[in-house]
């Protein structure tokens, strides 16, 4: 590790080629455990258990399997992105005002909202669905979208906060300053002037908190226990599969890469945003 | 840091002495109250709330029960401490402080782990020029993967007749109780945040000037002393404030054992499944008791954190508060500015392992 710390730069065949070795150990590191879910989701349900690098056949028995039956599976997906959808859309509409607040205003309280936003986002989440359960089953919400959406708000609202405060602080303020010497008011200079420019950032949280929140389970899994209204997430951990085998591996890595192939793709098409979402505009 | 305006005073407690022109945003408490208390009511109403009613709880038991002259009450009976003081007693204190060790050691082993393996990797990312894009396009597939996915392919990977007995040719049966079990949990778990945080460490890397480590070898440091005494120092208010809330984030880890290995398994049972148990039986009493005694235990570990490490969590926001948008300007055309930038990674490591 050590090894290859910053070092001084004379160019030996070795230090020339460990930092390409550790590049391609990291790849192999990150990507082997998905490489595998993908194959062993394209075997065929009787070799399962084969351990070889390549399907022989290829199969897409196992994503039929997925979609087949009574799996709900199908359900589960529409579930997973009405909720996090929701979430998501919810989360930018009230947190954006919140950050653009905290970015340009100066007021007397910023810091405490600021520890307060922030601390919010550490609390387990278990602390906070258990007295939510029990509220959800006294109002009826049990089962229901809202009984997700509303506890995923706890967590996605201070990302998102957190995200878009830097990015607009980013932003010069001149930029309002002349769209009011033109005449604006400060609420038509945010709608007309910083929405726009600051589109690339809102995007980018938004992909973050979907992420995020598509990625929920805790709360899925407690607020449901009727298959049509629950996750994807939560219906993968409960496959039973549909030939009946103790637990079908094959059709679990099928569901899992279906539920992971759009993040996946997502991330590769706007990695240079994430990273730079994730990093949080300071740094870059 | 970028150079802000010249330091204005606080604004609010003394009378202004320099009279600045008005700004727009200056005098605005009650507006920015007004834009703040969307934002502040829903986190009132699904975090606030829940906490109060969660120490509430704690001291309430339900269902059926006799009372002194040997009716039977029905629904929630208050039963002060009761619920925190049976935690440590007998059996469930055995369980109990089976979960507590169980959470302790997780978050310790794994943290530790993903940090040095975090750091490795934002070294190496550091060094190569050839094929950053796919490194850091690889990196983001373990974060993008639900934790319940990554827990489910874990647990295929380490099938009694996996790919993970073959590669090691021995029969563990991982999902057995014992050390195994942890293993596979502690494995998952690095896999999946270790390349998160060796993102957030690049993103210190690159702001550190060339000119330091030209300067180091021009004096002659050897490479560990260049690690040691100025990568590391540099990369500290980003590194700690991501090992923060990695260490949150373990601490309240529920879905990877919970699916990986499963519950009701002593040797992998944290805090979070034993009160998600109680929970689901609904004996909620004893739930929201351990669900406290867990969020006590994430405030305190936070707050040392805090205090003794001196993690600072806002950061930025804060040093940024007296110049307001003075050097928006500056810091739009020179995106490579170096900045003590500690609040940057902190909304994604919030995240990053979706515990």
């Amino acid at each position: 590790m050590a090894a290859v710390a910053p070092q001084p730069a004379e160019a030996g065949p070795i230090r020339r080629w460990a930092p390409l070795a550790g590049v391609a150990v990291i790849v192999i590191y990150c990507l082997a455990p998905f490489y595998w879910m993908v194959v062993s989701a394209l075997r065929r349900p009787s070799d399962q258990f084969s351990n070889k690098i390549i399907p022989a056949p290829f199969s897409i028995q196992n994503f039929k399997d997925v979609f087949a039956g009574s799996n709900g599976f199908g359900r589960g997906l529409l579930n997973s992105l009405i909720v996090a959808g929701t979430v998501t859309i919810l989360t930018l509409i009230i947190g954006m005002v919140a950050a653009y607040t905290l970015a340009r205003l100066d007021f007397k309280f910023k810091n405490v909202v600021l520890a307060i936003i922030i601390t919010t986002s550490m609390f387990p989440g278990i602390s906070l669905v258990i007295p939510l359960l029990k509220l959800f089953i006294d109002i009826k919400w049990i089962n229901t979208y809202q009984a997700m959406i509303v506890p995923s708000l706890s967590f996605a609202l201070p990302l998102a906060v957190w995200n878009l405060t830097s990015f607009f602080r980013q932003m010069p303020q001149e930029l309002e300053q002349a769209a009011m010497v033109d005449g604006c008011t400060p609420a038509q200079a945010f709608r007309k002037v910083i929405i726009p420019l600051a589109a690339p950032g809102v995007f980018t949280t938004a992909i973050i908190t979907f992420i995020a929140a598509w990625n929920e389970f805790l709360i899925a899994l407690s607020m449901t226990n009727k298959k049509s209204i629950q996750t994807a997430n939560v219906i993968i951990s409960q496959f039973t599969g549909t030939t009946g085998r103790d637990q079908p591996f094959g059709s679990q890595m099928a569901a899992g890469v279906v539920v992971t192939i759009p993040l996946v793709i997502a991330v590769l098409l706007f990695q240079r945003r994430i990273v730079a979402g994730l990093t949080a505009g300071g740094v870059k | 840091m970028t150079v802000t305006a010249p330091v204005a005073e606080r604004p609010a407690k003394e009378p202004k002495q320099s009279k600045r022109p008005q700004r727009f945003n200056e005098g605005t408490g009650r507006l920015a109250a007004l834009l703040l208390s969307p934002t502040l009511l829903v986190l009132g109403l699904v975090v606030l709330f829940p906490i109060i009613s969660a120490l509430r709880e704690s001291l309430f038991t339900s269902g059926t029960k006799l009372d002194a002259n040997g009716f039977i009450v029905k629904g929630s009976t208050f039963v002060g401490l009761d619920n925190y003081l049976d935690i440590f007693k007998g059996d469930t204190g055995h369980r109990f402080w089976n979960a507590f060790y169980n959470t302790t050691f997780f978050t310790v082993v794994c943290v530790v782990l993903e940090t040095v393996l975090g750091v490795a990797m934002a070294l190496i990312m550091h060094k190569a020029f050839k094929g950053r894009g796919i490194v850091r396009a690889s990196i983001l597939v373990p974060w993008a993967i639900p934790t319940v996915v990554s827990a489910l392919l874990w647990k295929w990977i380490f099938q009694a007749d996996g790919v993970a007995n073959q590669l090691i040719g021995a029969q563990v049966l991982w999902s057995t109780e014992g050390w195994q079990s942890k293993l596979s949990v502690i494995i998952a778990d690095t896999w999946k945040t270790a390349p998160f945080i060796g993102l957030l460490v690049l993103a210190g890397l690159q702001t550190i000037p060339a000119e330091v480590y030209e300067a180091a070898k021009v004096d002659g440091a050897s490479v560990w002393k260049t690690f040691t005494r100025i990568t590391l120092p540099l990369v500290k208010p980003a590194l700690l404030v991501a090992v923060l809330f990695r260490i949150l984030d373990t601490l309240r880890i529920f879905d990877l054992p919970f699916v990986l290995v499963g519950p009701h398994k002593d040797s992998v049972e944290t805090l979070s499944m034993l009160a998600y148990d109680q929970a689901f039986n609904t004996r909620y009493g004893p739930a929201a008791a351990y669900a406290t005694v867990l969020f006590i235990y994430v405030a305190v570990v936070a707050y040392a954190f805090v205090r003794i490490l001196g993690a600072d969590v806002i950061g930025e926001a804060r040093a940024k508060k007296p110049g307001g948008g003075g050097g928006g300007g500056k810091r739009w055309k020179k995106k490579n500015a170096v900045k003590g930038s500690a609040d940057t990674s902190v909304g994604a490591v919030a995240m990053g392992g979706g515990a």
